[in-house]
């Protein structure tokens, strides 16, 4: 279900003196099964152009299509695109209402129709995934910790089973355990082919996961491509508010202290790597 | 002044959120705890370890099940103490949507210091300060609720900047921040801890922004279970994985050079700490 965007305009309160132009003349696709990843600095447009993606806001001019079909259509099936493409809000407190955790967990799936034997499975495994145990079921969202509850806005979409699963900086406010084990979860289902769009500031998780990412800045696309071809951008990305992974700093530190270390490492196992085997040829590899 | 030096005090605090201890949650299950006035500490813990829950003890927006906490010398169980310490101890919460009073930015951020009687002329100074320091002056006449996510955390972080309180509690302050953003607030925190002595008590979910503290403070089911400098709580890389944490990126790089022999200092927790490292020890003998 491939998501296009057509020269995607969008102003807030459009002919009012507050008018806020937000999205400039996007213009890109989503293919099938893909990770992408939308970084830009705050304000720049990232929490506006996701919720093109399914419909909930539609552009002031330009046009998205979502499998073929305009989300600018008279007539369109938004309700049919909500489920298909499930929205996990920046703001946690933007999507939970109902009066219990099970309740809001269950409400997607419930809409969607599910049979009521199934419903309880998936709360139940939704759960599981996100790390809330089964003791909060009852509980209402709003006394919940912060973390906890981000893992039931989380839940919630993940229970509807989405074709595209669309996210909004998901680890903020989570703890290191909670933010790999969901990465890994949100990285395995991927790979069983789920489409993931997912915003993040943080530089390393999308420099990890992402196939491609998108760069945004005052509403436009300034630079996309792999992570690797993104992050050689160092000195467009710091201009704009954002960075390089910090491993990657480290690396070029190196460099600039004539070790001849690649500089194009993302990950911490390169890294190891890289440094580990320039270390085994020096003074400090021979008094292993 | 009596010679404490101790800005914040909790001692054997319990919090209990619901109606009674049998049927509610217990957030904090006896938490003692010192912070010395001018000091910087960062408090690390797992999702629902109490974090928050102790946060909200120091400005008195909760009150101790049992227990007591003091803030500077005063007692929050004491009724008369309770306008004295909201000025005492500015709280930057964990979702600043919960903080935004005002239609326009400028007039949030001056809130707080109209309510403590500022005159309107060094109002306004502070206002135009706080808003700098978080780099949102071109939005003073902006609606909050019309801002992105970043932008109202920094709105929310001016607002208690604008207070000038002794000392500052920011409740995961950066966690809707872009790296830039981030790197400004942190730079702001430790320019006011070191300029002006204010004690800042930061809570965070980055490992690497804790490096920089005098202190930090690890919370685990309601208690704290670690307390000292940076260095010394991430030695403790497998303590800290039990609890679901970790260490900066810095020190498992550290961790994983030093099982393949070589022999990285453990002090090295930031980028710049570890190039010298490694340029020292690749020319050491
Ligand atoms: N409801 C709204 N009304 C008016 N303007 C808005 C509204 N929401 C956002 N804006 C403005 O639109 C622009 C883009 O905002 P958006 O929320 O898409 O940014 P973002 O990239 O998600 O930022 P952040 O990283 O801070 O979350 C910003 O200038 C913002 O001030
Ligand atoms: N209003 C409330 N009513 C009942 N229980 C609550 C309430 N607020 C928090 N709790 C519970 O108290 C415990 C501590 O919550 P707290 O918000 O202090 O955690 P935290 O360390 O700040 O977590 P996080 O990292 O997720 O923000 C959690 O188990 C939480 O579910
Ligand atoms: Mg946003
Ligand atoms: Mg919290």
């Amino acid at each position: 279900m491939p998501i296009e965007l057509q020269h995607v305009t969008y102003d807030y309160m459009p002919g009012t003196p507050s008018q806020v132009r937000a999205l400039d003349d996007v213009c890109m696709t989503i293919q099938d099964g893909e990770f992408l990843g939308l970084i830009g600095p705050t304000g720049s447009g990232k929490s506006t152009l996701i919720q093109h993606l399914n419909g909930l806001l539609v552009p002031t001019s330009g046009r998205v299509l979502v499998d073929g079909l305009d989300t600018r259509a008279k007539g369109a099936d938004l309700r049919r695109l909500r489920q298909k493409v499930g929205l996990v809000f920046q703001y946690p407190e933007d999507q939970v209402f109902e009066e219990t955790v099970y309740e809001d967990i269950a409400f997607g799936p419930k809409n969607l129709g599910v049979p009521a034997e199934e419903i309880e499975e998936r709360v139940r495994e939704a759960m599981a995934l996100v790390g809330l145990p089964d003791s909060l079921m009852k509980r209402s969202p709003f006394e919940l910790s912060g973390g906890q509850l981000r893992r039931v806005a989380l839940a919630g979409v993940l229970a509807m089973r989405p074709e595209v699963l669309v996210l909004d900086e998901p680890t903020a406010g989570l703890d290191p355990l909670g933010k790999r084990e969901i990465l890994g979860h949100i990285r395995r289902l991927h790979e069983r082919g789920l489409t993931v769009v997912m915003v993040s500031h943080n530089m390393e998780e999308v420099a990890r996961l992402a196939d491609r990412l998108v760069v945004l800045d005052h509403g436009r696309i300034v630079l996309s491509g792999t992570p690797r071809e993104v992050f050689a951008q160092g000195e467009l990305l710091e201009s704009i508010g954002l960075d390089i992974p910090d491993v990657t700093k480290m690396m070029r530190e190196l460099r600039k202290r004539g070790w001849p270390v690649r500089t194009d490492v993302l990950t911490l196992e390169e890294a190891y790597e890289e440094i580990s085997r320039y270390l085994a040829g020096t003074k400090a590899g021979g008094v292993r | 002044m009596n010679g404490d030096n101790r800005a914040v005090v909790a001692e054997a605090l319990v919090h209990t959120y619901g109606p009674d201890e049998s049927s509610g949650v217990t957030a904090l299950s006896g938490v003692d705890l010192e912070i010395k006035r001018g000091e910087f500490v960062c408090i690390i813990g797992p999702n629902g370890s109490g974090k928050s829950t102790l946060a909200r003890h120091l400005n008195a927006l909760l009150l101790p099940t049992s227990g007591r906490v003091l803030v500077f010398g005063m007692d929050t169980r004491d009724e008369r103490n309770l306008w004295e310490i909201r000025r005492t101890a500015g709280m930057v919460f964990q979702n600043p949507d919960n903080q935004m009073v005002a239609t326009v930015v400028e007039e949030d951020v001056a809130f707080g210091p109209e309510n403590l009687g500022i005159k309107p002329e060094e109002i306004r100074q502070r206002v135009s300060d706080a808003l700098k320091a978080v780099g949102m002056e071109d939005f003073s006449r902006a609606s909050p609720h019309f801002l992105s996510g970043g932008q109202k955390q920094r709105v929310a972080i001016a607002g208690v900047l604008a207070m000038m309180p002794s000392v500052i509690v920011l409740d995961e302050p950066t966690a809707m921040l872009d790296p830039k953003g981030r790197k400004e607030v942190m730079e702001t925190l430790a320019r006011l801890n070191k300029e002006k002595g204010i004690t800042v008590v930061h809570i965070t979910h980055h490992m690497d922004e804790a490096v920089h503290a005098d202190r930090v403070i690890v919370m685990y089911e309601g208690k704290v279970v670690l307390s000292g400098p940076p260095t010394e709580v991430f030695s403790k890389t497998e303590d800290l994985a039990k609890w679901g944490l970790d260490v900066p990126f810095v020190a498992r790089l550290g961790d994983m050079l030093r099982k393949s022999g070589f022999e990285v200092s453990r002090s090295a927790l930031t980028v710049e700490e570890m190039v010298d490292e490694l340029c020292r020890l690749s020319s050491s003998t």
